[in-house]
């Protein structure tokens, strides 16, 4: 092949681009897993909730989520008739460990409210993302590729959930992976299998046998905030007014 | 984690309420008031990117001023024009600093070049600023230089004359025909760097303003007051610079260019302001769900920041001043007092302006249930020493270019132009 100077200098970038896809390799492998035949989201039912922080716990064990931060958590609202808007929250180390006694004299309504990455299909966290680190699956899975993430944190900025942290060890960002490494095989994820009144429900949209298209049609769902038009894939049953 | 504080919001008119805290865990909480998501309670963005707004915002607002006397024609502030593009390139060499020491991982930085995400504004970012950096600044200042490198390749010796042969890049043609190309050339790059400018530094406010998830910064204003503030602080640190390198250099200022500068100065900041207390204004009057949060964090935790250094001492202060020089005769001295205060102060301003917006933006709960607080850091890689030395490392990269090449008439060959003549 004849190249002259001008064709190899052209030709050089392209290479180069080239051989970074090369290196990033390919994806793990999952026998008996195709990806396009999923759409995963995750079913929180607010009145099953009972605060154990079941969920917590066992997604820190599972993914070995650093101390001070959280994959999942979870809140307990008190609204009173006087502050609708402003209720008062808490969320004692993510309710790794439960909750203090509510004050019985409140004048108002106690309940929990898990929360964690929304794995929204138009997420504001992948579109920031500087080299595509963050990405969202064809199974609807936003995962972060951390031999490739910056660490630049600018999706911990764009998520309006605060479901993102910069891990403390790996200096990259971290999140709820769905327990991509159990639901590829079959599993539920870790904060599903550890609840004990079912509260929290892995759904695949795709699958027509799956209980929540029939939940869908006779509860009333609704995602978190809404106005963000991410397209959230995590489905609150019972969500009261207040919750952000 | 994630509680509030004893002397908390409950005794503010907000009506945010204490909640459930003990001891312990007030200690434990980091300064958190109300409830932040247990994620939130750190800053992920820190002085650093503080740092990155302000110094790029320098760039562009001392290119700004060069393109006044080459496109512009206000030929009053000539004897900058030189001192104006070195200061661009000072300030752009050190812009990606504290974006780079920032990262997790700094050494993957230049992943953002070789597979960059297309719908990122950061990642769209690093182009704007390789092609503001190579296609404008340093070609515009070789343009502008040529003449002098060749003839410095010349009469300089040892390694100077090395690095000035290579700088010639092998064009020694420096005759009246080749002049007229490169002056007819460094025109159109100007022409081509006054939009470029406002792309560098819009696109940093885009950066911000393009979050919805963080209401203090999503607002589609963000890059047009983000391109004003940039216009006045780099406007401000070069009229600093020629005072003081002029003072330094025991010569004369020149009344009439700093008079000049002082003119387009105090109308640029007239517009910075009023699109500032517009974005205010809106805020206030359309008081969406975020207005409470907001509202009580301007009156608390950035109240020092935003009300007292950047509105009053910042804003206030050095915008009377340049007023007064425009409705009263003053004395050269007076003045000279005057615009090197008004210049210090403006810079306090849109540091501060540039803290209000990035830390800020982070303090808040995105739950608007509460607020957390910054520490900076001493000695770390991105504390207050670091963010010192980023800020003077361009000053010295100033002194280096300004040794290598004077921008200013009479110094050394005695043969060089500092101006350059307009292309009509």
């Amino acid at each position: 092949m004849n190249i002259n100077r001008r064709h190899f200098l052209v030709m050089m970038p392209a290479a180069a681009i080239a051989w970074k896809y090369v290196l990033a390799g390919a994806p793990e492998d999952a026998p008996n897993y195709t990806m396009s035949e999923h759409w995963w989201g995750m079913l929180l039912d607010i009145p099953k909730c009972i605060g154990c922080g079941n969920c917590v716990r066992a997604c820190q064990a599972e993914n070995d989520v650093p101390n001070g931060y959280f994959r999942t958590w979870v809140e307990r609202y008190l609204v009173t008739d006087w502050h609708l808007e402003h209720p008062e929250v808490i969320s004692p180390d993510g309710g790794k460990e439960g909750f203090p006694v509510a004050q019985e004299e409140a004048n108002g309504k106690y309940f929990f409210v898990p929360k964690m990455c929304n794995h929204c299909a138009d997420s504001p966290c992948t579109q920031v993302c500087p080299v595509g680190a963050t990405f969202i699956g064809p199974d609807g899975v936003v995962l972060i590729d951390p031999n490739y993430c910056l660490g630049c944190a600018y999706c911990v900025q764009a998520c309006p959930y605060g479901c993102r942290y910069i891990h403390p060890e790996k200096r990259v960002a971290d999140k709820c992976t769905l327990c991509y490494h159990r639901i590829t095989k079959g599993l539920t994820t870790a904060c599903c299998e550890a609840c004990p009144t079912g509260a929290r429900q892995l759904v695949d949209l795709k699958n027509p046998n799956d209980s929540i298209h029939a939940f869908l049609k006779t509860h009333d769902v609704q995602v978190l905030k809404p106005q963000m038009a991410t397209s959230a894939k995590a489905f609150y049953n019972g969500l009261d007014g207040s919750v952000r | 984690m994630a509680q509030c504080d004893k002397t908390s919001l409950a005794e503010s008119d907000t009506n945010f309420q204490t909640i459930w805290c003990d001891e312990e865990t007030v200690s434990a909480m980091n300064g958190v008031e109300g409830y932040m998501y247990p994620n939130e309670v750190r800053l992920y963005w820190s002085v650093l990117i503080v740092l990155y707004p302000y110094i790029t915002g320098l760039v562009a607002g001392a290119f700004i001023l060069a393109s006044l006397v080459r496109i512009f024609h206000v030929k009053a502030v000539a004897p900058t024009y030189r001192l104006a593009l070195l200061t661009a390139l000072s300030f752009l060499i050190v812009a990606p600093l504290p974006l780079t020491l920032h990262l997790g991982q700094p050494q993957r930085a230049p992943e953002m070049y070789f597979t960059p995400h297309a719908t990122s504004a950061m990642a769209m970012f690093g182009y704007v600023y390789l092609w503001y950096l190579m296609a404008v600044l340093v070609f515009e200042i070789w343009l502008d230089y040529r003449r002098e490198i060749v003839l410095l390749s010349e009469s300089a010796t040892g390694w100077r004359r090395m690095l000035y042969r290579i700088m010639t890049l092998g064009s020694n043609n420096i005759s009246e025909r080749s002049l007229a190309i490169d002056e007819r050339a460094g025109w159109i790059i100007t022409l081509v760097g006054i939009p470029s400018a406002f792309i560098l530094h819009g696109y940093v406010g885009f950066i911000f303003g393009s979050l919805k998830a963080n209401p203090w910064w999503n607002s589609p204003l963000m890059p047009v007051v983000f391109i004003f503030s940039a216009m006045v602080s780099g406007i401000a640190a070069v009229m600093l610079l020629y005072m003081l390198t002029t003072k330094l250099r025991r010569l004369r200022i020149d009344m009439p260019c700093v008079d000049t500068i002082a003119k387009y100065l105090f109308y640029i900041f007239i517009i910075d302001f009023s699109l500032e207390m517009l974005d205010l204004v809106h805020r206030i009057y359309e008081a969406d769900e975020s207005f409470r949060s907001i509202s009580f964090m301007v009156h608390t935790k950035l109240y020092f920041s935003q009300i007292i250094l950047q509105i009053y001492i910042g804003t206030f202060i050095p915008l009377f001043l340049l007023a007064l020089v425009q409705v009263k005769k003053l004395s050269e001295a007076a003045r000279k007092t005057i615009y090197v205060v008004s210049g210090c102060l403006i810079e306090v301003a849109i540091i501060s302006m540039r803290w209000n917006v990035v830390i800020g933006g982070q303090l808040f709960s995105k739950s608007f249930l509460g607020f957390t607080t910054y520490k900076m850091s001493l000695v770390t890689r991105e504390g207050l020493l670091m963010s010192i030395a980023l800020l003077i490392l361009p000053l010295f990269i100033l002194w280096l270019l300004v040794k290598l090449l004077p921008p200013w008439p009479d110094q050394e060959s005695g043969k060089i132009h500092a101006l350059p003549t307009p292309v009509s």
